[in-house]
């Protein structure tokens, strides 16, 4: 029993690392403009545009918080 | 040219777009976290995708390959990114030329075992690449009449980019690891932003080409970001002198 928790806890573990990272607003930002591309897609609305323009505004945020929080003693 | 050149010309020439993308991640992710476990994920992806071509056979034209491509494309941008975001961090602090790498950790590379993070992405590549020949030479091969020829087409895509994949070896091993991160950081977002879209029913205008058009936009991002971080840095430094 104790194999088989510990044993999930890792996948579910190695699962959040590889899908989350250290920034789970840049992987909520990724995962809501995959969503609404989907929905205007949908709609006959061009949108190839939406995602690679948040993943390279996220990224910005991201470095720009995580140099802040570097920068704080 | 006779119809059976027409087909063989064809195949190859439209899985080697395929085969190049794949090729491209596993040498990337085997240069950046080793090749071990790397080529663990690309056998046991070549493996999967060989049972299920022999337990599908001609009904792989059924795949529905749009959901695939959604969830593959979506889980290479969510790690592409994560490595496009570090890569960008260590050339900024640490530059480009003249920088050795070999004391840079790793993050989370296991000392020993598996490295799982390399393996799936090794696997992932290979299997939706590896299905998206298979269609290929399907759908193509049935609608010529020339299944044969469209297999003999793709399997010799495969081996000559995998065999110029493998000779590029040595040179990319010596990339400095930030720089490859960066790299590899980059090809993964781009394909990633690629595929999923893709599956959602984007229509790229250029088709495969746009792929490259993302590599650009992503990495004119980076150098801008790069140039930032590198300003930021200057200036922190002048603060605390």
């Amino acid at each position: 029993m104790k194999l088989v928790i510990s044993t999930v806890v890792g996948v579910a573990r190695f699962i959040y690392r590889f899908v989350v990272g250290d920034d789970w607003t840049v992987a909520m930002a990724i995962l809501l403009a995959l969503a609404a591309t989907g929905v205007l897609v949908g709609n006959h609305i061009s949108a190839w545009w939406l995602v690679p323009f948040v993943a390279i505004f996220m990224t910005g945020v991201s470095l720009r918080r995580s140099a802040r929080q570097h920068h704080t003693p | 040219m006779t119809g059976a050149g027409v087909v063989l010309l064809t195949t190859f020439l439209a899985s080697s777009v395929e085969a190049i993308e794949m090729v491209v991640i596993v040498l990337g992710v085997g240069a950046t976290r080793g090749w071990r476990s790397t080529v663990l994920g690309a056998a046991a992806g070549f493996a999967v995708l060989a049972v299920i071509i022999v337990v599908l056979g001609a009904a792989l034209a059924a795949v529905p390959i749009g959901p695939l491509r959604v969830i593959v494309g979506a889980l290479l941008l969510l790690f592409g990114l994560q490595w496009f975001r570090k890569g960008i961090a260590r050339v900024a602090a640490r530059g480009l030329a003249g920088v050795s790498e070999q004391g840079v950790e790793d993050d989370d590379v296991p000392a020993a075992g598996i490295d799982w993070v390399a393996f799936v992405l090794s696997f992932k590549g290979v299997l939706l690449e590896g299905l998206e020949i298979a269609l290929i030479v399907v759908s193509f091969g049935l609608a010529a009449g020339q299944l044969g020829l469209s297999v003999v087409g793709a399997a010799a895509a495969v081996v000559v980019i995998g065999a110029t994949g493998f000779a590029l070896k040595g040179f990319v091993t010596r990339i400095p690891r930030s720089l490859l991160q960066l790299i590899v950081g980059t090809l993964l977002t781009s394909f990633g932003t690629f595929w999923s879209l893709e599956g959602l029913g984007v229509t790229w205008p250029q088709s495969d080409l746009d792929i490259v058009a993302l590599l650009f936009a992503y990495g004119l991002a980076a150098t801008t970001y790069i140039v930032m971080e590198r300003r930021r840095i200057h200036q922190m430094t002048l603060e605390t002198a």
